[in-house]
Parts: C-alpha cells; structure tokens; sequence
C-alpha cells in the first residue's frame, strides 16, 4: 500500500505542468469576486493565470510582508511611511460602495434617509428607537415605528468594517474618540455576524434591525438600502455614477502612494460611504518577472476591465486615476 | 411486591422511550442538516460538478480541480501519519502498557488530538510556509498529516492493545523475535480496528478548513502541483458559501454534499471490512 | 527401542536446529532493537510535535503575555483600536458552549447507543448506526452555515423567545435566559456543537456497550433485572471507564472546534451571563480575526489565545484521568 501511495505522489508531482506564468495574489474578501472574473478572462486571452485568494485584508498584508505573494490586496492603505520601510508600493484597483441597510416594515429599498451624524449616532448607542425625532425630522412621511433598534455589525475583521467605521469616525467627533476606525473595533452596541452575508442575513431575519454591506450584497439580496447625505448636502443612494462622482472627486493629486480613504468625498454628486481596494507590490521585486506578469493583469484590468466590474456590481476606475496609477507604475516599481 | 414490580416495570419502559426519542431526535437533525444540504446544492448537482473547474461568479462550473486537489492532499496526509502513528501506537502497545512514559504520550496525543485546527495551520504556517516564502499543497498536506496523527496513534494503540495475549505469546514461543510477531500477527489481528481508526481520521481531515487557509491556501485553476498553492474544497466551500452569488452558493453547498457522501461510502466501506475481517 | 537409542541422531539435529536457531535469535535481537528504537522514535515524535507545537503558540504570544501579564487572564477588555486585549470573554464562552454541548450529547448518546444495542432489532441497527455516522460526515463548516442559515433563524423566532418568556423570570437560571431573541449565543452554537459530537460518543459507547460479556448481561437477567436495570447496573459500571473517556474525547473536539461555532456564536466580546446573547470562543476569536489583525500586539494576542486553549484542554484532560484514575482505584481495576 505505501508503494501506491508513493507513486501516486510522484505521479502527482510529475503531471504538475506549467500552462502561461501563474502567480499569486492574497487578501481582501471583497474583491474577490471581481479578481476571480477577471483573472478568468485574462487568462483565456493572455495564457497567465493569477491566482487570487480572499484570507483578508491583514492576511494580504502579512502575506506580501513576508513575500509568500506576488501581490496583496487591502481594503485598508498602508501608510507612505510603512510602505518604504518595507519596500512596498499600492494602487487602487476597483471601488465599490458600502450602504446602511434595513428592516423596517412597510419602508422598501431607497425609502429611508439617514444623515452621517445619524448613523454614528445609531451605532454609538445613542438614538435607539426608530420614531426617534432625530430620525423622523429627516424623513417625513415614513411610518417608523415605535421599536428598539437592532445594530447589525461585523463579527469578522474586515475591510467593510475599516471604511463604515472610517466614515463615521469623519461624521461624529465622539466616534472618532472613542470608538475610532479599524478592521475589527469594539462596538458599542449592537450584535455581529460573520462575513456580508452573515450581516444580511441576520437583518433579512431580525425585525428592526440596522446593518452595513457590500453594494453587491445590497442588489444581490434585494435589501432595503437607506440613502445617506453626503458633505454637499444631498442625499444618495447607491449607484454606480455616485461613487464613480466620489472617486473622480476624491483628492488623489495629494494622495502620496495613493493613501486616500475615499469616505465622505467632496462633490454633490459623490456617494458618501465610497471604499478602494488597493493592490499591494514590492518596489524591487526579488522575481522581476512575476511582478511584471501581476503589472500587465491590472494594467488590462485598468483598460479592458469595466463589463464585468458592472456586470459583478462593481465599479472600474475612473481614466483620470487609472492615468494617474500607470504613471505610478512607471515611477515606483521596476 | 406488585407494586415494586409495576414500577420497575415503568422505569424501564420510560427509559426505553426515551432511549428511542433520543435516537429520533438524532435522526431529526440529520434529516434537517441534509435536507437543507441537498436543497441549497440542488442547483450545482450535475454532471459538471465533476468535470469543470472552479468558476468566476455569475458563471457555470464544477468543482473538479479543489476535489482533485483535496484528494492529493489527503493521500499525503495519510501517507504521511499512517507508518509515524502506527509505528507509535506499536511503541505504545506493546513496550509502554503499563507505565509512565506511555501514560504520558498517551496524555500528549489527546491534548493534540483535541486542539483546534486552525492552531495546527498558524504552526504549519510558521514552520513552512514562511520560511520557504510561498503557499504549497505540502504545507497544506503536512497540517491534515499533524491533525490525523492523534487519530491513528490514539485508535491504532486500542486496537493493537486489545489483540488477546495469547497470540502475542503464540509467536513468541515460537521463536519469532517480536518486530516479527508485530508485523506478521498482531497488526492482522488489529488490522480492522486500524483501518476504522484511519477512516475516522480521514473523515475529520475531509472537512478541515481553517488549517488548508494558511498552508495550501487554495487556486482558482486548475492545478496538479503540489509546490504551489492547490486547489481543495473545504476553502472553496468557505469562500463561496459567504458570496453574494446564487451559483457559487450552490456549488458550495454540492461540494459538502460530495464530501460527506465521500467520507460515509469510506465508512461503510469500512464496515464490510470489519466484517470480513471478523467472520473467521 | 529405549529412548537412548534414538537420542544421538536426534541430538545432531536439535544441536544443528538450536544452532540455528540461536543464530535467528541474534538477529531477532539485533532486529528487535531497531524495532524497539524506530517505534519508540515515532512515539516520542509525537510527544516533540505536540511541544513544538504549543512552543510556537506561546512564543508568538509572548509580546501579549508580556505587555499585559496575568491581567490577560481575566481582562473582559477586547478593544483593537486602544490595543487592550483580554482572554476572559474567549475562554467563557469556550467553556460555557463545550458544557453546553455535553450537557445536550452525552445523554442522548446514551439513548442511542441503548436503542441500538438493546432495541432495535438486527436489521435496523446497521441503517441507523450509518445514519448516526454520517453525522459525523458532515464537514463541519457545513453545521456552521446551516447553524447561521436555518438554525439561526429557527432560534430567534421559536424558540428563544419561549425561553425569554417561560425561564427569563425565573429566580435562579432566569439571568441565563434574557435579551433579545436575536438567535445567535451561546445556547446556538452549544446546540450545534452537541450534534456534532453526538456521533462520536455514540459510537463508542454502542461498541463498548456492545462488548460486554453475554455471561454479565445474561445473569443480570436471570435474576429478573429488566432492560434498563440490566443497563444501567451492569453495562455501564463495567464500561465506565471508556465511556468517561470517549465523553472527554468529545468534549476535547466540542473545545477546538472552529468553524461550527464561528458563524452562530456572534463573536461579541462583552461578557454577559446570559445565553441568549453572543459571546465568543477560542478558536472562534482566531478564526474571525486573525487575517484581518493589524498591529504585532493585536496578533499576539491571538496567537496567545490560541496557546491558552491548549492550557484548557490540559486542564480538563487531566482532570478527567485523575477522576478515572479515582474511580478504578475504587473499581480495583488497573489504569
């Protein structure tokens, strides 16, 4: 039995065969969907295939740290500082936006308005009924009812969570100093489920309840998304010209290696709650040809990727950044 | 007098109820869990499960190349922590019954028997797929080797303890020396105890997910190497499953069916072996 | 023909067979050895793994063990940002599902494993012995997103609000039963656990229970003991000893394990007495947070909890070979 067992294995060993270049690329969840599309086009056109796995944001980050990746990918920027310490350059690769979603009977999809104080102030613990009049002032007309909010947040670190609680950290001083930004934080009220899905689901099932997701998981799960008021005053909902607005607007000009949070942009257009995915690459790479292959994917993404980012729900580039990140390119990583 | 007898009597056939509501009520569960395993992978049960590779979302596919992947990573396991725990649990039978330092390792292979899988990778992680600086199907292998280990060894001393003295001391008024006695009587003897004990262990490592997360991390393509990260299903299940998509939540949910169909058609091959073995 | 006579050609051979003999012994010897140190070697490895193993654990916790001492032992504190970390919450809930789920496993593995060896006739206890195995088939991520998908749900509108009604007023376990039927907790993710490490336990016990002597269970009976006194008085203090220990077994799986209780337990690091509400687990803690952990302090701490786990299940082992210990010292019988 051992004997059939070894050769399997050397069997299994030989008939490994290279088929164009194959890298690897590890990190945030929420580009996966849109990664594995792309890469699966790609490599019917180019022969190379890019393996991307979802471990996390931090996984992706530690991953490219420690060099057992050609490239992560992070929901969260690292800093200009960070990065030249470990030789380490980042690009925004796609946007997609998170929206405030709800459970509220007889209040559909686009319904309900929140402004961002209001939110901070839900998830802070500090308004936490639904007729509140803080609430009701900015929504006439909606029959709230007289119930409990239930807070729906992420049980999981996520990059999700890093940008919601970014955005409300700009919106309300009191989050910001006590509560704060992060991949995982301590929430003040309100209960966890794992994963987009897990935070879905448990707002499908619980009666006036609260949560935040994923764009893709909005229309996906057909949820009652609320609109939000961005800085210029005006409330929008979810779309993808409003947080294409948000990233056009957003000041990427002063952004040094592109550490930009999107949240809160400019623009009467934007969408408020906009996030980025950055793609994470050593400056000098050791294997100058796998991060050469990882160059030529996303710049194909750049320039051909946008059919299937709306296809995915997901939001391609604007020209101006994606410009802006090819001459990025050029300059850094060599 | 009667009465004590009608009560006994009662007792008994309360107890028995009982006994029979509680197997229901296992049973219940099982109905449940499967119904709402084939019910959500429904959609993916068709022949190109089998025959097409992962897919990106919103497109059809199977799940060839994480079944392929698995398997490979699972002959590994097993060739791997087969000849080291049965070797151990030999030691431990036969030269370590009674005192200290087999009651020690004994104690030892629980307590890693019971830890958490995903302490198991973070180790793997650390011993191999740092310093060699890329995921691979051997790190993946070697953490589903490390947690079947305590299975084998734990399953195999057991089986190997309960083969009757008389056939060990058989042997060896024969003039056998004991490696001989070992290999040619005593591991036939408990060859059916061993062999449940593996299938046992191959059970749990089928549905392993959070160590292959650090080790063998998983490939979208297909892939036969296993230096490189491999394709494997439990990381698939767990990716898809959490999407947003209607086909990759199906696929998700057929391959656990695949994997446990898997793991109880290897139980019950078991079982016919058990009995062939057994009917002497 | 006296007995002398044949001796001599008899004693050539048997000098030639003891030659040789004595010739196969040495190398027996010499093979023995090698056995006796490859198996031994084997052992040992597995002992060196398991150290290795706990080595690393610690080693990577040691910057959390160091910036807070024995504090983390019993901070409830879980806070990312401030960088304030806590073992209280994790090992609570650790220990509070796994006795859940033993509290729910263990008796009706024990019906079962009645109904099986002493009920049910031949043929149906193949078919339902499979069945009860294929439990144990099912990966256990498969418990952990039906748990969140369909048990979840079933919880909150079912049951929990019935507990919330009938027990939550109650004096002493009331505490145990409130807040709001939100599904998920620690009474879920016990549940879950106990069905998954229902199979395991059940299938011990209906093959020890199995391999009592006919002759015991027989005299039982002939003096008139019914089933369950013949169960209960015979079998099971004759097999104590396994069953405790396939019980500890169990309850070494329901402590470990990740993914069942991942998605059901809420991962809430706020310490509540209450059932209902989500706490969290070792291994649970790790899995949710570890790849998304983003300061050196923040992944000790992780790793620290994972090392804290192999401390609780060292401590809940050895307590249960000491009670074994104790009880076949009271027994007579030999460890």
């Amino acid at each position: 039995m051992l004997k059939t067992f070894l050769a399997a294995t050397a069997l299994v060993a030989i008939a490994g065969s290279a088929f164009g270049a194959e890298i690897t690329g590890a990190g945030s969840t929420f580009v996966y969907p849109i990664l594995s599309q792309w890469s699966s086009d790609y490599s019917k056109l180019a022969g190379d295939r890019v393996n991307y796995q979802s471990i996390g944001s931090g996984g992706g980050i530690a991953q490219i740290k420690a060099a057992t990746v050609d490239f992560g990918a992070s929901d969260k920027p690292l800093t200009p500082e960070e990065l030249a310490t470990a030789g380490l350059a980042q690009f925004p690769i796609v946007i997609g936006g998170i929206l405030p979603v709800v459970h509220i009977a007889g209040v559909p999809a686009g319904k309900l308005k929140f402004t961002g104080p209001v939110l901070a102030a839900i998830y802070f613990g500090a308004i936490t009924k639904w007729n509140d009049p803080i609430i009701a002032k900015i929504n006439p007309g909606v029959p709230l009812p007289d119930a409990a909010i239930t807070v729906v947040h992420r049980s999981d670190g996520s990059g999700t969570t890093f940008n919601w609680t970014h955005y409300l950290g700009q919106v309300s001083g009191d989050w910001k100093s006590t509560v704060g930004e992060g991949t995982s934080v301590k929430w003040p009220v309100g209960v966890g489920g794992k994963g987009n899905e897990g935070v879905a689901a448990y707002v499908n099932q619980i009666p006036n309840s609260i949560g935040y997701v994923e764009y893709a998981y909005v229309i996906q799960n057909k949820m009652a998304w609320g609109s939000v008021m961005n800085s210029s005053g005006r409330f929008i909902g979810p779309s993808i010209a409003g947080f294409q607005a948000a990233a056009a607007t957003a000041d990427w000009a002063h952004a040094k290696d592109f550490d930009l949070v999107m949240t809160n942009a400019p623009g009467p257009k934007a969408y408020p709650i906009t996030a980025t995915t950055w793609a994470i690459m050593y400056r000098h790479p050791k294997d100058a040809a796998r991060t050469a292959t990882a160059l030529k994917f996303f710049k194909w993404t750049l320039e051909h990727g946008q059919p299937q980012a709306a296809k995915l729900d997901y939001v391609s580039l604007p020209p101006a950044l994606a410009k802006r990140i090819e001459a990025y390119w050029a300059a850094e990583i060599k | 007098m009667n009465l004590i007898i009608l009560r006994r009597r009662i007792a008994n056939g309360v107890a028995l109820c009982l006994s029979a509501m509680a197997t229901l009520f296992g049973l219940f569960w099982l109905v449940w869990i499967l119904w709402t395993t084939v019910s959500k992978g429904a959609a993916a049960l068709k022949p190109r499960l089998f025959t097409q590779m992962t897919p990106p979302p919103g497109s059809d596919g199977g799940l060839l190349n994480a079944f392929y992947g698995s398997f490979v990573m699972i002959v590994m396991a097993v060739a791997l922590a087969t000849p080291v725990g049965v070797l151990a649990a030999i030691w431990l039978a036969e030269f370590a019954r009674g005192n200290r330092i087999g009651a020690v390792i004994r104690f030892i292979n629980d307590i890693l028997l019971s830890a958490p899988s995903i302490v198991i990778g973070l180790f793997v992680y650390e011993l191999v797929v740092r310093p060699q600086g890329h995921f691979s199907g051997y790190a993946g292998a070697l953490a589903l080797a490390i947690i079947l280990l305590p299975v084998i060894v734990r399953t195999s001393d057991e089986a190997l303890r309960l083969v009757p003295a008389p056939m060990r001391e058989a042997g060896l008024a024969l003039g056998l020396p004991h490696w001989r006695v070992t290999s040619k009587v005593l591991m036939r003897a408990a060859s059916a105890g061993i062999i449940t004990g593996l299938l046992l262990g191959i059970a749990r490592i089928s549905g392993e997910t959070a160590p292959l997360l650090f080790t063998a991390l998983n490939n979208q393509y297909w892939s036969a190497d296993p230096k490189a990260p491999l394709a494997n299903v439990p990381v698939v299940i767990f990716q898809y499953a959490l999407s947003p998509y209607d086909r990759w939540q199906s696929l998700a949910w057929a391959g656990a069916l695949v994997v446990t169909v898997f793991v109880l058609l290897l139980g019950i091959a078991a079982r016919l072996l058990f009995k062939q073995r057994s009917t002497r | 023909m006296s007995a002398t006579d044949d001796v001599r050609p008899f004693a050539r051979v048997l000098t030639r067979a003891s030659e040789m003999r004595a010739r196969r012994l040495e190398s027996g010897a010499a093979g023995d050895r090698i056995f006796k140190l490859l198996t031994g070697a084997m052992a040992y490895l597995v002992l060196i793994l398991l150290a290795a193993a706990a080595f690393s654990m610690f080693w990577g916790g040691r910057l959390a063990f160091s910036t807070f001492g024995w504090k983390f032992l019993y901070s409830a504190q879980w806070d990312p940002v401030a960088r304030q970390f806590g073992a209280l919450v994790p090992i609570y809930g650790t220990v509070v599902s796994s006795f859940i789920a033993i509290a729910l496993a263990v008796p009706m593995s024990f019906g079962i494993a009645i109904f099986l060896t002493e009920i049910a006739p031949g043929w149906l206890r193949g078919p339902i012995g499979t069945a009860i195995e294929l439990l144990a088939a099912i990966p256990s991520i498969i418990y952990g997103m039906w748990g969140l998908f369909v048990f979840v749900p079933f919880m909150s509108l079912h049951v929990e609000p019935w507990l919330n009604d009938k027990l939550g007023p109650s004096p002493i376990i009331g505490p145990l039963f409130t807040g709001p039927p939100i599904g998920i907790g620690m009474l879920t993710a016990g549940i879950i656990l106990g069905i998954m490490i229902l199979p395991f336990i059940t299938a011990v016990m209906r093959d020890v229970f199995m391999a009592v002597p006919d002759a015991l269970r027989e005299s039982a009976v002939s003096l008139g003991a019914t089933t369950w006194e013949t169960v209960g008085r015979v079998s099971l203090p004759y097999t104590r000893t396994a069953v405790v220990g396939a019980i500890f077994l169990g309850l070494g799986r329901a402590l470990g394990e990740t993914m069942a209780v991942t998605f059901v337990l809420g991962n809430a690091h706020e310490f509540t007495k209450s059932l209902l509400m989500p706490g969290n687990s070792i291994a649970a803690a790790i899995a949710n947070e570890f790849t998304e952990a983003d300061s050196p302090i923040y992944l000790s701490s992780l790793i620290a909890l994972g090392f804290l786990l192999f401390i609780v299940t060292f401590i809940v082992l050895a307590g249960a070979k000491i009670l074994l210990l104790r009880i076949g010292r009271l027994e007579g019988e030999r460890a």
